[in-house]
């Protein structure tokens, strides 16, 4: 079984955010989501992001605010799962409750064996 | 003044009925080896609601606050302790607690209401392992789920608090040791499981029936805990068995008569001069429904043959009037399906209301293992009487006096030093 790491972008979902009962529900569906992978054994670990972020550049090591991207293009957090193949990582992420609105959208990376 | 003292009253009260829930809650969720933690939630929540409650007046649902609080606590005690081995997360919905996407609604989750009771019930099967020995078992559950002081537990068992300390660490160590899970046992082990947790509830309410260790002869606090945890078992369908509710029927025909087994300075009244009209008798009734609950299935227990004598002394107008036969019958049955030299002596007591002393005096003769009996203060007192009703004054007086010797309860000395007393 390989690992794969799932970035999540956009999808912070305004509308959900304002009403208390919309953002219960919203929190549900991760937790279901999330929920069949572990009793799959296929979770490993998720957690969302701060908006704020630091870069740090080359050998000069310069320091700089950001990302000052638009919010659908900075990451918004991270899973990372057990799956055979990209086919069945991206059915896991097709699950994802970020997709439910339109500017949501995950990226689906393999991680990579460096030790030959 | 009153406003505080109100305060430190109903936290005490709530710490009572509501800490016992919360561990439970909290152990399901940290891990049994993390007991220890646990139970300092609870302890922090309850000095935070003593702090809080002074200053800003008691909340309008009290209960409802420990609770968010304690889950509060707990959220922070994991975030602590996402990385450390300490804490298993590796399993079911406790992964979820890993991930800040969830953590928050699982713990929701997890604080359900409808879910504390079968808390509470694994944590009972937790502290009743077989690994553990009785008296630990009752240590824990009295700490555990009933919210008792290791001073309290000293007290209640005339040890020391060190005892009950060792009793506990033991214990825990156990649960770190051997990896107990908190859960329901599975089919195959239901039914043993089950029993040992009666077997510990019965040993509960009978050391507050017949307090052995205690200066009080009636212990209603120990008593009112076995009940509430028998009748846990009795609401889950996954432990309703008959001797569950044979059980919760002895207890509450034991219970509905302690009112009158004592006088108000706390000595023992015996049976024949008890004021019958003194007995709690909706307690018998709920005690007779859950024995005829208790009818299913095949197999007859001795918790329903000592319900069954309990019952036909509850159900007698005077004590001439007790149907002794029957008795007799019962105790017959129970020494079949229980031996113990215990139930013997009971037997020869009913033995002798329906035979006479001294068919009465050659039964105790019958008896095997005199020797271990004799260490035994009933054994004496009860040759003490059956030689006073055969006018063997000096046999009678010396039997209790040797009883006399053997018992550390003073209620019960007094009784016997009045039985001398008569005897002239």
């Amino acid at each position: 079984m390989k690992e794969y790491l799932l970035l999540f972008r956009g999808g912070d979902g305004a509308t959900v955010q304002q009403s208390p009962e919309k953002w219960q529900e919203h929190m549900q569906q991760w937790m279901q989501w999330m929920g069949k992978l572990t009793e799959q054994g296929k979770f490993i670990g998720a957690q969302p992001l701060e908006t704020t972020g630091k870069q740090i550049t080359g050998n000069k090591k310069v320091v700089t605010d950001g990302p000052f991207m638009e919010g659908k293009e900075f990451i918004g957090g991270y899973l990372m799962c057990k799956a055979d193949t990209y086919d069945e990582a991206i059915e896991i992420a097709k699950g994802c409750p970020i997709l439910q609105f339109d500017d949501g959208k995950i990226e689906v990376r393999e991680l990579k064996s460096v030790h030959p | 003044m009153t406003l505080s003292h109100d305060t430190d009253k109903l936290t005490e009260h709530l710490f009572r009925h509501e800490s016992g829930k919360m561990v439970s809650v909290l152990t399901n969720i940290f891990g049994v080896e993390n007991l220890e933690t646990a139970e300092d939630v609870v302890q922090q929540t309850f000095m935070d609601a003593i702090a809080v409650w002074k200053l800003k007046g008691i909340p309008e649902n009290p209960s409802a606050w420990l609770f968010r609080v304690a889950k509060n606590k707990a959220i922070d005690v994991i975030r602590r302790n996402k990385h450390s081995v300490r804490f298993d997360f590796s399993e079911g919905p406790r992964a979820l607690l890993t991930s800040e996407y969830t953590l928050s609604i699982t713990m929701d989750e997890l604080f359900k209401d409808e879910l504390i009771k079968d808390d509470q019930l694994k944590m009972m099967f937790a502290c009743c392992h077989p690994g553990i020995s009785s008296e630990s078992q009752i240590t824990l559950i009295l700490k555990t789920l009933c919210a008792f002081s290791t001073a309290e537990i000293a007290k209640a068992f005339l040890t020391t608090e060190d005892t009950v300390s060792k009793r506990l660490y033991r214990a825990k160590e156990f649960f770190r040791n051997e990896k107990v899970r908190l859960e329901i046992p599975s089919v195959e082990e239901l039914k043993n499981r089950t029993n040992s947790v009666l077997r510990a509830i019965y040993l509960l309410f009978n050391e507050g029936y017949n307090s052995t260790h205690s200066q009080e002869v009636i212990r209603e606090d120990l008593m009112d805990e076995a009940m509430m945890l028998c009748k846990l078992l009795a609401e889950n369908r996954y432990t309703q068995v008959p001797e569950v509710f044979a059980l919760t029927a002895l207890m509450c025909f034991h219970a509905a008569r302690s009112k009158s087994r004592t006088t108000v300075e706390g000595e023992i009244i015996l049976l024949p001069e008890q004021d019958r009209k003194k007995w709690n008798h909706p307690l018998i009734a709920e005690g007779n429904r859950y024995l005829n609950i208790a009818a299913f299935g095949d197999e007859i227990s001795s918790y329903h043959l000592e319900a069954a004598i309990a019952f036909e002394h509850c159900s007698a107008e005077t004590f001439d009037k007790t149907n002794w036969m029957r008795v007799l019958q019962l105790y017959e049955w129970l020494c079949r399906v229980a031996p113990s030299p215990v139930t013997e002596l009971n037997r020869i007591i009913a033995f002798m209301q329906v035979k006479g002393p001294a068919a009465a005096l050659k039964e105790v003769d019958l008896l095997e293992n005199k020797k271990s009996l004799k260490s035994y203060y009933l054994y004496h007192a009860l040759l003490g009487d059956i030689h006073s009703k055969l006018n063997n004054r000096a046999d009678a007086r010396s039997h209790f006096e040797s009883a006399i010797q053997l018992t550390k309860s003073r209620a019960e000395q007094k009784v016997l030093y009045h039985k001398i007393l008569a005897l002239a």
